[in-house]
């Protein structure tokens, strides 16, 4: 019954104290890295080249398109698709596809495929019909807490590979408003109203964006919602993410040209 | 890190003064769940439960008073004061990750920090191929997250499952940590026969403590949700997304807003059937699944500070699903005793200026009369659908599960053990025993039972003709690949020592998930009904 020893100490104070500073030696951004490795989420890409975090158009986002909109300027339109409250991240992505790695195209695809399907039976409209990849819907309208539940970044990541844009939810579990600003795949706006119970999914929206907020016109209702300002995550998702960020407040090495 | 700390008050009556739940009663508690039917339906006006700002200190003005997560991330941040709201670099003492998650952080690792240098470097070598050799021996060699020996990797997700994708991220965990010279990776080869694999743990959070990586004082992150287990040992500890994770794996540091804390003191005597997990339960169903979002949720009390490390686990284990960042119990004697067997790394434990004077800096306070609470489930589908365990008795079930990182440690057996002993009975239903870890699996196999004349868990379990005790993992809490050990794979009801019971959980859509401690699930085991573990224990 004794099972081997383990080989590995218990915690140990560290043995050397070792310099931490990270190695970024030089790094262009005109050079274009399209040799996929195996491990690396191309969700990322977007957030990470120092284009500015901008969600264009109901169009696939393009790598390190260097576009110049600023948040003032950006606009969403497509069809909605409305949830109710505390829908979270198990409903949003089966907990049995984390192993799926969006890490190339094809898996990426297989993730969006499954956008959504979690959600229970009741919910007749799939919000990626089984079959397809991607989802008619750009954006999603939702109630309290959205995204309750798990950190893996597979909730925000498969909603963007399916094709969504923007979620309007009346409040965000921390984790998962977090992980939608990190990576770049959903921008996550606030209402100030219960917004879920006043569209109905198919209706045609248009979100504007604003420095000071943002608009949600339904043209199917004819009504107009306004919406919060982004508040304290805004310089982050302006720099374009994490990563960029930092390097704009000098947290760590901004790439010096060969 | 967008939402004011204002924003979402679940009760419109609420009082910035203290909120005193004696509970004497239990018509009082389903005043409560009426009041929380009417709160779903009422908009949620924007209440000020704040007390008067704390505004961030100015030069010369007198310091105010700072809670423990406040102080704790003030230290990691090098700074003398914080104030909630404050955005802040924080250093990190410990990053956990495991196998679902880890390829993903260190992939975005090696992006952001280091392949680009790689690929550049292959162009300077076909320009220049011998001072680029030397610069590309020396730049991708040195390639290293900021401190190896602060990274601990544990794969506890879906190990014992034939899912080609799920043992991949398993191999890919181990290049990673090889390429790295991670020093803590709690590596398993061996799918057939987790013992013959000496460094395999089990589940992340119950591995942490056991293996001393939790201290009190220090900044823990972990790239799950219920990463906030830690704070039981009155740290600061929160679940983060890959990107999060990948950040910190290159630089030691994240960006974080400080939360404001809500207190929730609870004393009395904990009566004999009670354990941690219906204290949590019932203080969800108080504050819903949004109730501390954003927020620090720091348990206080004469209850507490009798409670084992185990059982406070239990209470931080499911902060999250109450939407807290992180929860806290400032650290004692129980805590260092812990602690000081399983590390020798020096740690300085923090504690919240928490007088009369200082009140004003929690942004709530609950106070339980615990000696009046009974044992509680979370009905289907939400953490926060309390009800009395008594009251659900005609609930027939199909199915136990005992596991987890909130119920599968070693005391949770023991409990279980202890019912099932005191009653002498059969389970009725296929009862599914997960040991979190290595460890909690041999201390059901080897530890006595108190006043069950000698007998292990394994036997008495054995005895009472639950399934055998199962490798130890994450295992059915989550669902998992279609082959893992107690899936629910159809729409049965069950009830279970886990944490989540939103739909499709566990498996199938509409399985029927009641959360409870140990103590009622084995109870209703018994029976083939939810039941109140009193029908066993007094």
């Amino acid at each position: 019954m004794a099972s081997s020893l383990p080989t590995l100490p218990r915690a140990l104070p560290s043995s050397s104290s070792k310099p931490s500073s990270p190695l970024v030696p030089f790094r262009s951004s005109s050079l274009k890295f399209t040799t996929p490795t195996p491990f690396i989420p191309s969700s990322i890409s977007i957030s990470s080249r120092g284009a500015s975090f901008v969600i264009p158009r109901a169009t696939p986002a393009s790598h390190g398109s260097g576009s110049t909109e600023t948040l003032a300027k950006t606009t969403f339109h497509g069809l909605c698709f409305v949830l109710k409250d505390n829908i979270d991240t198990d409903q949003i992505i089966p907990a049995d596809k984390a192993t799926i790695f969006p890490s190339n195209q094809q898996e990426r695809d297989e993730i969006a495929s499954y956008a959504l399907s979690g959600l229970p039976d009741s919910h007749t409209t799939r919000f990626v019909v089984p079959g397809e990849i991607k989802s008619k819907y750009s954006i999603i309208i939702a109630g309290e807490n959205f995204g309750c539940g798990s950190s893996r970044e597979h909730a925000p990541v498969c909603l963007g590979a399916a094709g969504a844009k923007a979620v309007v939810a009346q409040t965000y579990a921390r984790i998962f408003f977090r992980n939608s600003v990190a990576t770049g795949e959903v921008f996550p706006l606030e209402s100030e109203v219960r917004v879920c119970d006043e569209c109905t999914t198919g209706d045609t929206v248009t979100i504007e964006l604003r420095d000071s907020g943002g608009l949600l016109t339904n043209h199917t209702t004819g009504k107009q919602y306004k919406l919060k300002a982004i508040g304290d995550a805004g310089p982050v998702i302006d720099a374009g993410g994490i990563f960029a960020y930092a390097r704009k407040v000098g947290m760590i090495p901004s790439p010096s040209v060969a | 890190m967008a939402s004011s700390v204002i924003s979402s008050s679940p009760f419109v009556c609420k009082s910035p003064a203290k909120k005193d739940l004696g509970v004497s009663s239990f018509r009082k508690a389903s005043q409560i769940s009426i009041h929380g039917c009417q709160r779903k339906s009422i908009s949620r006006k924007i209440v000020s439960v704040m007390a008067p700002q704390r505004s961030s200190s100015t030069s010369g003005s007198v310091k105010t008073g700072m809670t423990m997560t406040e102080k704790i991330l003030a230290k990691a941040a090098e700074k003398s004061q914080v104030v909630p709201g404050d955005n802040i670099w924080v250093n990190v003492d410990v990053l956990m990750t495991h196998d679902v998650c880890g390829p993903g952080a260190f992939g975005i690792f090696k992006r952001e920090f280091g392949d680009n240098a790689k690929v550049v470097l292959n162009l300077a070598i076909n320009i220049l191929s011998l001072l680029a050799f030397s610069l590309f021996v020396i730049v991708t060699s040195t390639l290293k997250v900021w401190d190896s020996e602060k990274i601990v990797v544990i794969p506890d997700h879906y190990i014992f499952t034939s899912d080609k994708r799920a043992n991949r991220n398993v191999d890919i965990m181990r290049e990673h940590c090889r390429e790295q010279n991670i020093k803590y990776f709690y590596d398993i080869t061996d799918l057939g026969d987790f013992r013959a694999n000496p460094d395999y743990k089990g589940v992340c959070h119950v591995a942490l403590a056991q293996e001393g990586h939790c201290r009190p004082g220090e900044v823990l992150l972990g790239t799950d949700s219920h990463t906030c287990t830690a704070g039981a040992f009155g740290q600061f500890a929160t679940g983060i997304g890959n990107t999060d994770a990948g950040f910190v794996l290159g630089t030691g540091k994240i960006l974080l807003k400080v939360p404001p804390t809500m207190r929730f003191i609870l004393d009395g005597e904990m009566p004999s059937y009670l354990q941690a997990k219906d204290l949590i339960l019932q203080i969800i169903g108080e504050i819903s699944v949004a109730g501390a979002t954003y927020k620090t949720m720091e348990f206080s009390g004469t209850t507490i500070e009798s409670l084992t490390m185990e059982e406070r686990m239990t209470l931080c284990n499911m902060v999250v699903e109450a939407g807290g960042k992180n929860g806290v119990i400032p650290p004692d004697a129980t805590t260092f005793n812990y602690v000081e067997n399983r590390t020798s790394v020096p740690f300085q434990p923090v504690y919240s200026d928490a007088n009369a004077r200082y009140n004003h800096i929690f942004v709530a306070d609950y106070r339980f009369d615990v000696s009046k609470l009974e044992p509680v489930v979370a009905k289907p589908h939400s953490p926060d659908n309390r009800a009395l365990a008594r009251e659900c008795k005609d609930v027939k079930i199909d199915r136990v599960y005992i596991g987890s990182c909130t119920g599968g440690k070693t005391e949770d057996f023991m409990a279980a053990a202890k019912l099932f002993h005191a009653a002498g009975k059969q389970v009725k239903v296929p009862t599914f025993l997960v040991p979190a870890t290595q460890k909690v699996w041999m201390d059901v196999y080897a530890l006595p039972v108190p006043g069950a004349g000698g007998k292990t868990c394994a036997q008495i379990f054995e005895e009472a003709g639950c399934d055998t005790p199962t490798s130890p993992s994450c295992g059915a809490c989550l669902g998992g690949p279609a082959d893992t050990y107690a899936r629910l794979n159809e729409p049965q009801v069950c009830v279970s020592t886990t944490n989540r019971n939103f739909p499709g959980r566990m498996g199938h859509k509409e399985g029927q998930i009641y959360l409870a401690s140990p103590y009622t699930a084995a109870a209703s085991a018994l029976t083939g009904h939810v039941t109140d573990p009193r029908e066993f224990l007094q």
